[in-house]
């Protein structure tokens, strides 16, 4: 098993400011925009982004999290069936900018099915993707991710895994693995 | 792992108390998905379920046909009362019949104890049982339980008097199962001609006094009286039964103490449970009706995942 860095810590914190900064030109104060974090490994960085984009303008947005399992496609296409997550929307998504926020974007089809999930409770005005990895090569759907944290060179085999602080590591990490 | 070890839901009995909590937690998802605006996922689409009732039912029909709608699967209803069993057809060769016509689950209710058992040995779609005859009941029991464990935050060491004709009742049988699986205290009240001879090697306590019953227990799961089982005489007349066995509002509220009271339906008012009872805010009743469809959404759910 071979293992590279691709963020670092001190990296992985100036990428997430940016993020914050490019969400902050594009929504101004944020007064119709909510952030939404998907289940199950998107809801850290959303929480992350979150509390990021509070200090920094001063002021509450809305963050829910989105469980898109059983709108997936691969519903007895795998081994063992997918386990739901909680999902959590405090607010109305109707007429909204929601800023869906993801760790990896790899073959897309997670995002399909959060679309899907998320027209369950209305019609948001706009959907932007924010992802942390983007796996270029790597999608069987056409989705793009409107904020990229790093692009990342990878093939099917490859694993990106990322370990975040919020999630009981002792350091924020953003690891690429494959096998030898 | 989040598999359940049966192909079939068959019985209680034959699952274990990790793959009851396993539907537990995804019936909290599901509870969740049907109260929202839009209340249907597409999980099951490529999915046909039969709904076979050889007896008659209202609310887990029902509650069965909202699951299986509110997953996107296709449905097929079938009663055997307006059906070819009246001409002499076998319970096999009736079921082979629909699942000649692509069905992949099958949902059966029959008089006979042991019907889904018999089917799973002879069919390769996956079989949940609604109910077999005076044996189990088993989704009934999972409501129950998943009921109890949101009303008072869990089951576990938690004391349940199951009250009523319990001869003849698959759901106390079922709720015997479940509720000890995960760690409850059971107790059974009842006349004594409607206790099975042998209840307490199942490790329950046998009460005949219903007002001690209700002073033991936290819930009362109140049963019916299934007079259409019932051949012989086992108590003189409902009046009487009424008289010893009904429980009133006013016994609840005499006994200072919260307690929560379940009945699985139809309810006789005024027989088992007085209409000012059902009512009451003890009752959980409309919540277990409620927590039935998020309960088979999840049964279906992991059962359907399963097969590829």
């Amino acid at each position: 098993m071979q293992k590279k860095l691709i963020l670092d810590s001190d990296l992985l914190d100036i990428t997430v400011s940016r993020l914050c900064q490019q969400l902050i030109e594009n929504h101004n104060d944020f007064s119709d925009t909510v952030i939404m974090g998907m289940q199950p490994r998107g809801i850290h960085l959303a929480e992350l982004i979150h509390q990021k984009l509070e200090s920094g303008i001063k002021k509450e947005i809305p963050l829910g999290y989105l469980d898109a399992t059983f709108h997936r496609d691969d519903f007895r296409r795998r081994e063992i069936p997918a386990k739901g997550n909680e999902t959590r929307i405090p607010f109305v998504i109707e007429g909204k900018k929601v800023v869906l926020v993801d760790d990896v974007l790899f073959t897309g089809r997670s995002i399909r099915a959060a679309l899907d999930a998320m027209i369950s409770f209305g019609r948001p005005a706009k959907v932007e993707l924010l992802v942390l990895i983007d796996r270029k090569y790597n999608r069987d759907l056409p989705i793009a991710a409107d904020y990229v944290g790093k692009v990342v060179n990878t093939l099917p085999a490859h694993r990106v895994l990322v370990e975040l602080q919020a999630q009981g590591h002792k350091q924020n990490k953003i690891w690429l693995t494959y096998k030898d | 792992m989040s598999k359940l070890s049966q192909k079939h839901l068959l019985g209680i009995k034959d699952i274990t108390r990790e793959d009851i909590e396993l539907i537990f937690e995804t019936a909290d998802n599901f509870k969740d998905v049907i109260n929202r605006p839009i209340k249907k996922v597409p999980s099951l689409r490529d999915i046909t379920i039969a709904n076979i009732f050889f007896e008659n039912s209202t609310r887990t029909r029902l509650s069965f046909e909202l699951a299986e709608r509110r997953l996107s699967a296709d449905v097929i209803n079938f009663a055997a009362s307006n059906s070819s069993v009246k001409k002499g057809e076998t319970l096999l060769d009736t079921v082979n019949n629909i699942l000649a016509m692509k069905v992949d689950m099958v949902v059966m209710r029959h008089a006979s104890p042991g019907a889904p058992h018999f089917l799973a040995k002879h069919i390769s779609a996956n079989i949940i049982n609604a109910g077999d005859g005076t044996h189990e009941h088993p989704t009934q029991a999972l409501l129950d339980a998943f009921s109890i464990r949101e009303k008072i935050g869990g089951v576990s060491g938690k004391k349940i008097a199951i009250i009523g004709d319990i001869l003849h009742s698959r759901v106390a049988l079922s709720n015997i199962f479940a509720l000890q699986k995960l760690g409850a205290k059971i107790m059974v009240c009842g006349p004594p001609t409607l206790l099975p001879k042998f209840i307490g090697q199942l490790g329950v306590k046998v009460e005949l006094d219903v007002t001690r019953a209700l002073e033991w227990c936290d819930v009362a799961n109140v049963l019916r009286i299934q007079l259409e089982r019932q051949q012989i005489k086992y108590f003189p007349s409902l009046r009487e039964y009424s008289l010893y066995y009904g429980i009133t509002k006013k016994m609840l509220d005499n006994l200072k103490k919260p307690i929560i009271v379940m009945h699985p339906g139809p309810i006789n008012r005024g027989v088992e449970l007085s209409s000012d009872a059902a009512d009451s805010q003890h009752s959980i009743i409309l919540d277990q009706v409620e927590n039935g469809v998020a309960i088979r959404m999840a049964v279906l759910y992991l059962l359907a995942g399963a097969t590829s």
